[in-house]
C-alpha cells in the first residue's frame, strides 16, 4: 500500500493556517480514468483496434463499393495480392485484393459485409444482455422482497447449457421467424435475443452486489431523507455508480456475443447461406483449406483480433476505473 | 460440512426440474415430426397410430411425467443389468435384471419399453453410452494436458512478476482466451497435418489400439484435438492462478516463513501454492461442463463422434428424445460441477464455513 502522509521536514508554524489556493483546477475523474488506460497499453491498442474495425464495417461499403454478392465466374478462386510475391504464376488480380471466392465474389467485400453482420450482433446482443442483467441486478439488490426470488432465477439460468440449448432453440425457431421478418432480419433477432437472454447472468451478479454495498452509504440515506423516490435514487445515485463494472462487463459481453453468433454461423445454423458472416465464410473456407488457406485465415483472424481487442480493452478498463489501483 | 453437502443436495433436485422443463417446453414446440421420414404411400390413419404409439398422443404433462420417469427410473435398472452383466468391475454380481417386466401372454421376462432415438429406433441411452469413452478421452486428457501446462506457466509467472516470462505469458493466455476453437482448429490442421503432414487431420474412431504402431497412430489422431481444447483450459486456468498466487504472495505468512529460514523453494511451492490451489481447484471443477460444451465445436472440426456430435446430428435430423436427452446430460453435469466446486471449497478452506 502507498503512504500518503509525506514528512516535508521542516515546517513553517503559520504554513497550516494560510488558505492555499490548490496548486491545480481539480481534475475531472474521468481525465484520471484516461490517463491510467493510456498506461496500458494493450488496451489502447485494443481499443484502437476496435474502433478501426468498427468504422472499417461501417465505413467500408462506401470506400470499397463492390457488390459482396456479385458473382463473377470467370474471375473465381482468385489468390490475394500478396500472393504474388512468393508465387508469380498465382492468380491474381489487383481490383481483387484479398482475392475471391468458388464463385468468384470478391473476399474484400464480404468481409467487410460478414464484419458489419458479426459486429451488429455482438454490439446489440452485448447491448440487450447488459439491460436485462443492470435491470435484474439493481432490482435484486434494491429491493429486499425481489432479491431471493431473482438471484434463484440467476443462479437456474447459470445451469442451464447454454452452447446446447442455443443450438436447440436456433433450429427451433428459425423457421416461424424467418416466415415473419425475412432471412436476415428474422435471423438477427432470434440469435440476438438468444445470445442476450443467456448472458446476462454475471452482470446482474456483479451489479447486485455492487448495489448491495452501495445502499448501506450515507448518501442514499441522506438522499431518502430528503424524500427521494427509489427510482430517483436508482437513477440519479445508484446507476452512475455501478457503472464501471458494468463497463467491464460489457466489453466481456461483446466478446462473448461475437464468438457464440461465429461459433452459430460456423456450425450451419446461423444466417442463410448468401449472407456472409465472418463465422460462415471460415465454416465455408474449411473443406477447401488446402488448396486456400487464406479463405480460413482471413475471417479467424478478423474473428480472433477482434476479440482479442475487446478483451485487452476490457483488461486496461477494469484498472483504469478501478481507484484502488489508479494513480500507482 | 455434511448436511451442507445434504442440503446443497436437495437443492439441486428443483434446478434440475426447472431445467428439464425448460428444455422440455422448448422442444415442444419444435416443429419437427418423427414420421417425415415414412414414405408417403402410408396412409394418414396409420401414422397417426405411430405417432401414437411413440407417446404423441397424449398431454404434454403425461408427456413430460413419462420421459421423467424413463430418464430417471427406467434407465437406471437397465445401467445397473449392464453392470452386473457385462461390466468388468461389477460383473461377478449375480445379473439384477432389474429392468425386465414379465409379459403374461409371452409368459417370460422381456425388456421394458425405454425412450428411444426417432432416428435410429435404438434405446437413446445405448448410443449415448456408446459415444461417451470418445469425448472421455478427448476431453478428459485435453483437461488434463491444459491443467499440467496452466499451473507451472501460472506459478512462474507471478513469482516472476512483470518479468519477461510473466509479459509473454500473459500475452499468451489472452490470445489463447480470444480465438474461438473453431479457428484454431483448421488452424491447427492446415499447419501440421496439410503443411507438414505429421498429424491425422480426422479422428478415426474406428482404429483399434492392439500394438505399439497402432498405439502411436492414437496418440498422433489424438494430439490435435487435444491441442485445440488444451489451448482454451490453460489460457483459463494459468489466468486464475497467476492471480491467485499474486494475491498470496504479498500476505504476512510468506513473510514469516522467509524469516524463520525456510528455503525459497519450500515457501513458494508449500506455503503458498497450497493456499492458491483453493480457489484454483474450484475453477477447475467449475470448468469440467464447460469444456464439455466448447467440445460440441472441437469434435465437428475433427470428427470425433462423441456426444457433441451426436447432439448435432440429432438437431439436424429433428430427433427430439435424443436432443432432450443429451442437453439434460449437459445440465446434469453443470450441476454436479457446481456441487462439487461449493463442497470443495468449504473442504479446502477451513475458513469457509456454510452453516
Amino acid at each position: 500500500m502507498t503512504d500518503t502522509s509525506t514528512n516535508t521536514g521542516e515546517m513553517d508554524p503559520y504554513a497550516a493556517l494560510q488558505d492555499k489556493e490548490p496548486p491545480k483546477a481539480p481534475r475531472n475523474q474521468w481525465l484520471d480514468v484516461w490517463d491510467q488506460f493510456k498506461k496500458h497499453k494493450g488496451a489502447v491498442l485494443g481499443g484502437g483496434f476496435l474502433m478501426f474495425i468498427t468504422l472499417a464495417v461501417l465505413l467500408g461499403p462506401y470506400i470499397w463499393n463492390v457488390d459482396p454478392q456479385k458473382l463473377d465466374i470467370r474471375n473465381k478462386d482468385v489468390r490475394p495480392i500478396w500472393t504474388a510475391i512468393w508465387d508469380s504464376s498465382a492468380k491474381t488480380l489487383w481490383h481483387r485484393p484479398f482475392g475471391t471466392d468458388n464463385l468468384g465474389r470478391d473476399i474484400l467485400a464480404n468481409m467487410i459485409a460478414g464484419g458489419r453482420a458479426s459486429m451488429a450482433v455482438g454490439w446489440t446482443a452485448m447491448l440487450l444482455s447488459l439491460s436485462i442483467g443492470t435491470a435484474i441486478g439493481v432490482a435484486a439488490g434494491y429491493f429486499k422482497r425481489l432479491d431471493g426470488l431473482l438471484m434463484r432465477m440467476t443462479d437456474l439460468f447459470l445451469c442451464l447449457p447454454i452452447l446446447p440449448l442455443l443450438l436447440v432453440a436456433v433450429t427451433l425457431f428459425r423457421q416461424p421467424l424467418r416466415a415473419n421478418f425475412g432471412p436476415e432480419g428474422g435471423m438477427f433477432i432470434l440469435i440476438v435475443v438468444i445470445v442476450g437472454l443467456t448472458s446476462w447472468m454475471q452482470t446482474a451478479r456483479i451489479v447486485r452486489g455492487e448495489i448491495l454495498a452501495l445502499k448501506e452509504r450515507e448518501f442514499i440515506l441522506a438522499a431518502r431523507s430528503i424524500g427521494t423516490s427509489s427510482g430517483a435514487i436508482i437513477r440519479r445515485h445508484l446507476l452512475p455508480n455501478v457503472v464501471s463494472p458494468i463497463m467491464v462487463s460489457a466489453t466481456l459481453g461483446l466478446a462473448v456475443a461475437i464468438i457464440t453468433e461465429s461459433a452459430l454461423s460456423f456450425l450451419g445454423v446461423g444466417f442463410p447461406s448468401d449472407f456472409p458472416t465472418w463465422g460462415k465464410m471460415l465454416a465455408d473456407a474449411v473443406p477447401r483449406m488446402e488448396q486456400y488457406p487464406e479463405r480460413v485465415l482471413l475471417p479467424g483472424i478478423a474473428i480472433s483480433l477482434t476479440v482479442l481487442g475487446v478483451n485487452y480493452l476490457g483488461d486496461g478498463l477494469r484498472d483504469a476505473l478501478d481507484p484502488r489501483i489508479r494513480g500507482r | 460440512m455434511l448436511t451442507f453437502t445434504i442440503r446443497r443436495l436437495f437443492f439441486s433436485i428443483p434446478t434440475l426440474l426447472f431445467i428439464s422443463i425448460v428444455i422440455f417446453g422448448l422442444l415442444q414446440m419444435a416443429p419437427g415430426d418423427p414420421m417425415a421420414q415414412v414414405p408417403l404411400t402410408v396412409p394418414p390413419e396409420v401414422k397417426q397410430k405411430m405417432r401414437e404409439a411413440l407417446g404423441l398422443g397424449a398431454p404434454v404433462h403425461i408427456q413430460y411425467l413419462k420421459w421423467l420417469n424413463q430418464f430417471f427410473i427406467v434407465e437406471p435398472q437397465f445401467l445397473i443389468d449392464w453392470m452386473t452383466r457385462s461390466s468388468f468391475l461389477f460383473g461377478w454380481l449375480p445379473d439384477t435384471q432389474l429392468g425386465m417386466v414379465y409379459d403374461v401372454e409371452l409368459e417370460k421376462l422381456v425388456p421394458q419399453q425405454r425412450n428411444i432415438s426417432w432416428q435410429t429406433r435404438s434405446p437413446i441411452m445405448d448410443i449415448v453410452i456408446q459415444r461417451i469413452p470418445q469425448t472421455l478421452w478427448v476431453v478428459g486428457l485435453a483437461y488434463l494436458v491444459g491443467i499440467l501446462i496452466s499451473l507451472p506457466i501460472g506459478v512462474y509467472s507471478a513469482y516472476r512478476h512483470y518479468s519477461i516470462f510473466d509479459q509473454t505469458g500473459t500475452f499468451i493466455t489472452m490470445v489463447g482466451f480470444s480465438i474461438p476453437p473453431f479457428f484454431t482448429g483448421p488452424l491447427l490442421i492446415v499447419i501440421f497435418s496439410v503443411t507438414l503432414g505429421w498429424l491425422p487431420s480426422i479422428y478415426d474412431t474406428t482404429h483399434v489400439v492392439k500394438d505399439w504402431a497402432s498405439f502411436k497412430y492414437q496418440l498422433s489422431q489424438m494430439i490435435l484435438p487435444v491441442m485445440v481444447l488444451a489451448l482454451q483450459t490453460t489460457a483459463q486456468i494459468s489466468r486464475y492462478m497467476r492471480a491467485s498466487m499474486l494475491d498470496n504472495l504479498n500476505q504476512d505468512y510468506v513473510r514469516t516463513a522467509r524469516a524463520k529460514g525456510l528455503k525459497e523453494g519450500v515457501v513458494v511451492m508449500v506455503h503458498v501454492l497450497r493456499n492458491s490451489m483453493i480457489p484454483v481447484i474450484t475453477v477447475i471443477a467449475l470448468g469440467v461442463p464447460s469444456i464439455f460444451g466448447g467440445a460440441i465445436i472441437t469434435e465437428n472440426v475433427f470428427g470425433v463422434n462423441g456426444i457433441g456430435q451426436l447432439l448435432i446430428t440429432a438437431l439436424f435430423a429433428n430427433d427430439i428424445p435424443m436432443v432432450m436427452t443429451i442437453t439434460f446430460i449437459f445440465a446434469i453435469m453443470i450441476v454436479a460441477f457446481n456441487l462439487v466446486a461449493d463442497v470443495l471449497y468449504g473442504v479446502l478452506d477451513p475458513r469457509i464455513r456454510y452453516d
